[in-house]
């Protein structure tokens, strides 16, 4: 009998990672979904300012996706998530979570309808199990392919002027959470007006193999328009800008969590505005009604902090004197270069957290090797801390 | 006629910044500009097809990130882009770069002096508790020494408190700090020339001082103590130009009820019975209001703009010997593409950085010995930057700008006005020196505008266009800024307040005079305090 070769040891890599290798100064690296993710390639700051100031490309080629179609695909769909995808034309994307029976989140993605009763859903978990089993008495088939389709993502003022130097004639009439198809030598090309920094950007979905192809036609024409690779690092900066969720973040996906509690219903989460009560039957109805009615036990805050020590891994409090104890945690925090402000996302009890209400937090930072201890004082807001007009600007400016 | 509960004379950053604050409060002001646009020296200006100068400022890291969080300057269209690095060409072709990545700056250093690679992380502890020292009261108003109130006490108790918690040995460097050369601090760190006349640049910039001169040490200081987003010693672009500093800020004005009035310069203060009542227009329209603050210069306010009968003797005096002397010209260019620098590999980070032509300590100081006969520096020491590197919005693409900020050059040619060919001459010494490095440089040149100290009082009105409102040197720091007695933004005649880089912590764009100055003004007329406090470094 002859040995069977082990599977893939040691992290796969992306079909752009070539081209990533090329810019990477730093070699610091992590793992994504199996894949080498860069942090940062060569300086974090630099590539945070490329998606605000210019173009900012990242690869998210691990993002997990799958392909939907069939007869029942909406109505597939619509069980699944909880708003309402009838409204979703092709051709348009919808941002959607779905839920467990309890009407806690497994997880948040994006829905893309590609063409009239084909969608692709993108999220950063697993899923396939969990969409088989709800796929059982609805005409409709799903195909894992994460590793059949490279993505980037695009985003900076000047990525329009980016993609149309690179010849995506027509790109200028599309609105935020729409796709088009483009030929790009031979083979298709969608881009969707999605992103994960709440500014002017693109998501480009092409074949592996022309992955190469791709990038540097988009380098090239990139070139008079400022356009530089970034990691994960500056992203994710910028993730909490925009006020987007991140899974193991924000929420854990419901199906992975161990002790009670620790899940969440996207009423806790601010996404009432994503749960369609009006619609047919969806998963996690029920809960979210009896949740509706009697009330949440968390809620998710958008914290805007008073001075500039980032509120890492902080607890809230109601007030400066830490009374009654704490009332919630940090989830996410970081110094926003742009808005200049100290900002954060966490989760708190109701009925604290209430918009325009202040809370305290407890931030705790080292200056050489002394540890300082300080309660500053947080407002809740409920827009998001950057959202600027050229994000949402039909046709976009040039910058 | 209507009476303003405030009139700010001027819409520079500064004037702007005391106007927001004040509008904030619930007054009702008005800002009158005697410029058909706003922003004085933190201006951008469209002067050539498509694109637009940093004409005057260029740069941006001292500005206040506690003013820029709470006028919400993001949301009235301000960026400010970090960039990185700088370089210094040698006349031997080679090159001293200094990178943000300290391993990276460890090892450029080395290829020059192992020994000066690793002084250098004793010289930035150093300097960074000079500037530590200095953060902390830039957004505070300077206690009065000799004054006997609580609060002036309680400032000065701080000051002291936290220069004695130094311990002895570090408040002996301090005051020598305080008061050596910029060349004598780097002797005492560096051997290394293209090294230390790298770093010399900030301690002359904007200063009608050499190199060697006491108090140099300083300036430098004044250039390593913003930051952009919490890093200390950084510098950023704003996104537009620096005009875009301007615009956000009376953008946060104008959102807070304020009246921008623009070619509306003033001609005089008004004071009746001692006390400010408005202001006179060139045009003969009287404006009243129960405070009148100018944003302009010290010298400009109290020389041009009032009768000697209002203002003491001795305050009047001190004014006109108020040191606020020309040192510094600048050029800006309309470029037809990226020039190359035979030195410098295609692709190296070094080309979006700040870049400087003078490789010796002699050079620096030879260029401010031109100064001193009266004329401009021959090999001048340029601060070069070509912002659309990184700023897709001041150029068409592939097309850039370039800012020279040049020094020295004097407000005056031996004392009278220049004439049109020696601003050519000065303008060709610096073309003359950045072409020795970069060959197709002239070749790109689609325009160019220079700008002399001379240009820049008649178009801003800064006297002689000084671009601090007056040198940064000891004597006129602190509570001597602009004159002992008057350090408070107050001046000597009741409800006339000052609220410009003449006055502490100087200038830069900070916005901290006009921050302060409106904290002041809002504590006379016991109005509740709109002015941020300092975020602190610990």
């Amino acid at each position: 009998m002859n040995a069977r070769a082990p599977v893939h040891q040691g992290r796969l890599k992306s079909p752009f990672y070539p081209r990533l290798e090329q810019l990477d100064f730093v070699n610091e690296w992590h793992e994504w979904k199996g894949y080498s993710s860069a942090d940062s390639l060569y300086c974090e700051e630099m590539e945070y300012f490329a998606i605000r100031n210019s173009t900012a490309v990242f690869d998210l080629t691990p993002m997990t996706k799958y392909l939907i179609k069939g007869p029942d695909a909406l109505d597939y769909l619509n069980r699944l998530v909880t708003r309402d995808m009838a409204k979703i034309r092709p051709g348009r994307v919808a941002y959607a979570v779905w839920c467990d029976d309890q009407g806690h989140v497994i997880d948040d993605g994006t829905i893309f309808h590609l063409r009239e009763g084909e969608y692709r859903l993108c999220s950063q978990e697993r899923h396939f199990a969990h969409l088989l089993a709800s796929a059982i008495g609805f005409d409709v088939t799903i195909t894992h392919e994460t590793e059949d389709v490279a993505a980037l993502a695009v985003q900076g003022p000047t990525s329009f002027s980016v993609l149309d130097s690179m010849g995506l004639d027509g790109l200028d009439q599309l609105k935020p959470f729409g796709l088009m198809h483009f030929d790009f030598q031979g083979v298709e090309l969608m881009v969707s007006r999605t992103g994960f920094t709440a500014d002017l950007g693109y998501e480009l979905w092409i074949d592996p193999r022309k992955a190469i192809e791709l990038w540097d036609a988009l380098f090239d024409a990139g070139k008079l328009h400022g356009i530089r690779a970034i990691g994960t690092h500056a992203l994710e900066q910028a993730r909490i800008e925009a006020g987007f969720l991140a899974a193991y973040m924000e929420f854990l996906p419901a199906d992975e969590t161990i002790r009670t509690g620790r899940s969440r219903s996207p009423l806790e989460l601010g996404l009432d505005w994503l749960v369609d009560f009006k619609k047919p039957n969806f998963n996690g109805r029920r809960a979210l009604a009896e949740e509706k009615r009697s009330g949440s036990t968390w809620r998710l805050v958008k914290l805007d902090i008073e001075g500039n020590k980032p509120a890492h891994n902080s607890y809230i409090y109601s007030n400066a004197k830490a009374k009654g104890g704490e009332i919630g945690f940090i989830t996410s925090a970081t110094w926003s270069p742009v808005c200049k402000q100290n900002i954060a996302l966490g989760t708190v009890r109701v009925p604290h957290g209430q918009p325009d209400s202040n809370v305290w937090v407890e931030i705790y930072y080292q200056r050489e090797m002394h540890w300082n201890r300080m309660m500053a004082k947080a407002t809740v807001v409920d827009k998001p801390f950057w959202w600027p007009a050229r994000r949402g600007a039909t046709p976009p400016g040039p910058y | 006629m209507k009476t303003y509960d405030a009139i700010i004379v001027g819409a520079g950053h500064n004037g702007l910044t005391t106007a927001a604050f004040l509008a904030k409060a619930g007054l009702d002001v008005v800002c009158v500009e005697k410029n058909d646009y706003i922003g004085g020296a933190t201006v951008s200006r469209n002067l050539y097809k498509d694109w637009w100068y940093s004409n005057c400022s260029y740069v941006c890291s001292l500005l206040r990130p506690e003013i820029y969080r709470d006028l919400e300057l993001h949301k009235h269209g301000l960026q400010v882009t970090p960039y990185g690095g700088s370089v210094t060409f040698m006349e031997n072709g080679d090159y001293f770069g200094s990178y943000h990545d300290h391993e990276v700056a460890y090892r450029e250093m080395s290829r020059f002096s192992r020994h000066d690679a690793d002084a250098y992380k004793t010289y930035s502890a150093d300097t960074m508790r000079q500037c530590r020292f200095i953060r902390d009261f830039l957004l505070s108003t300077a206690p009065d020494p000799t004054s006997f109130k609580p609060r002036d006490l309680k400032e000065l108790a701080r000051i002291g408190g936290k220069f004695m918690g130094m311990g002895e040995d570090r408040m002996n460097e301090t005051i020598r700090f305080w008061t050596m050369s910029v060349a004598e601090y780097l002797d005492e760190y560096f051997e290394t020339d293209v090294i230390k006349a790298s770093l010399s640049g900030s301690g002359i910039i904007g200063t009608a001082l050499g190199i060697h001169s006491p108090g140099t040490a300083y300036v430098l200081l004044h250039h390593y103590m913003g930051d952009v987003d919490g890093n200390v010693g950084s510098w950023g672009f704003a996104r537009g130009g620096t005009g875009a500093v301007s615009k956000a800020i009376a953008g946060a004005f104008q959102a807070a009820g304020g009246e921008l009035r623009t070619e509306a310069g003033v001609d005089k203060f008004i004071v009746r019975n001692g006390k400010a009542a408005g202001v006179a227009l060139d045009n003969g329209e009287e404006i009243k209001a129960n405070v009148v603050v100018s944003a302009m210069d010290v010298k400009r306010t109290f020389l041009n703009c009032m009768d000697k009968s209002d203002l003491p003797e001795k305050f009047h005096r001190r004014v006109e010997n108020f040191k606020i002397r020309g040192s510094s010209g600048k050029i800006n260019i309309a470029l037809d593409g990226m020039p190359t620098f035979s030195a410098l590999p295609e692709g190296s980070s070094l080309y979006s950085s700040d870049m400087h032509f003078i490789d010796s300590m002699e050079r620096m100081e030879r260029a401010y010995d031109d100064w001193k006969d009266g004329t401009w520096s021959k090999d001048p020491y340029i601060d070069l930057t070509i912002p659309t590197v990184s700023d897709p919005t001041m150029a068409p693409p592939g097309k850039h700008f370039m800012s020279c900020f040049v020094q020295y050059c004097p407000h005056k040619i031996e004392g009278r006005d220049w004439t049109s060919e020696e601003k050519d001459g000065f303008r060709d010494s610096v073309f003359d020196q950045i072409a020795q490095y970069s060959p197709d440089f002239k070749d790109l040149v689609l325009h160019a505008e220079v700008r002399t100290p001379e240009d820049i009082e008649n178009e801003i009105g800064i006297t002689e266009g000084n671009i601090f409102h007056g040198e940064l040197t000891m004597d006129q720091l602190l509570f001597n800024r602009p004159v002992p007695g008057y350090a408070q933004y107050r001046s000597p005649v009741d409800g006339l307040y000052m609220c410009g880089s003449s006055n502490h912590p100087g200038g830069g764009i900070m916005a901290a005079p006009g921050a302060n100055a409106a904290r002041e003004i809002l504590s006379d007329l016991r109005r509740p305090n709109t002015v941020p406090e300092n975020f602190g470094d610990d």
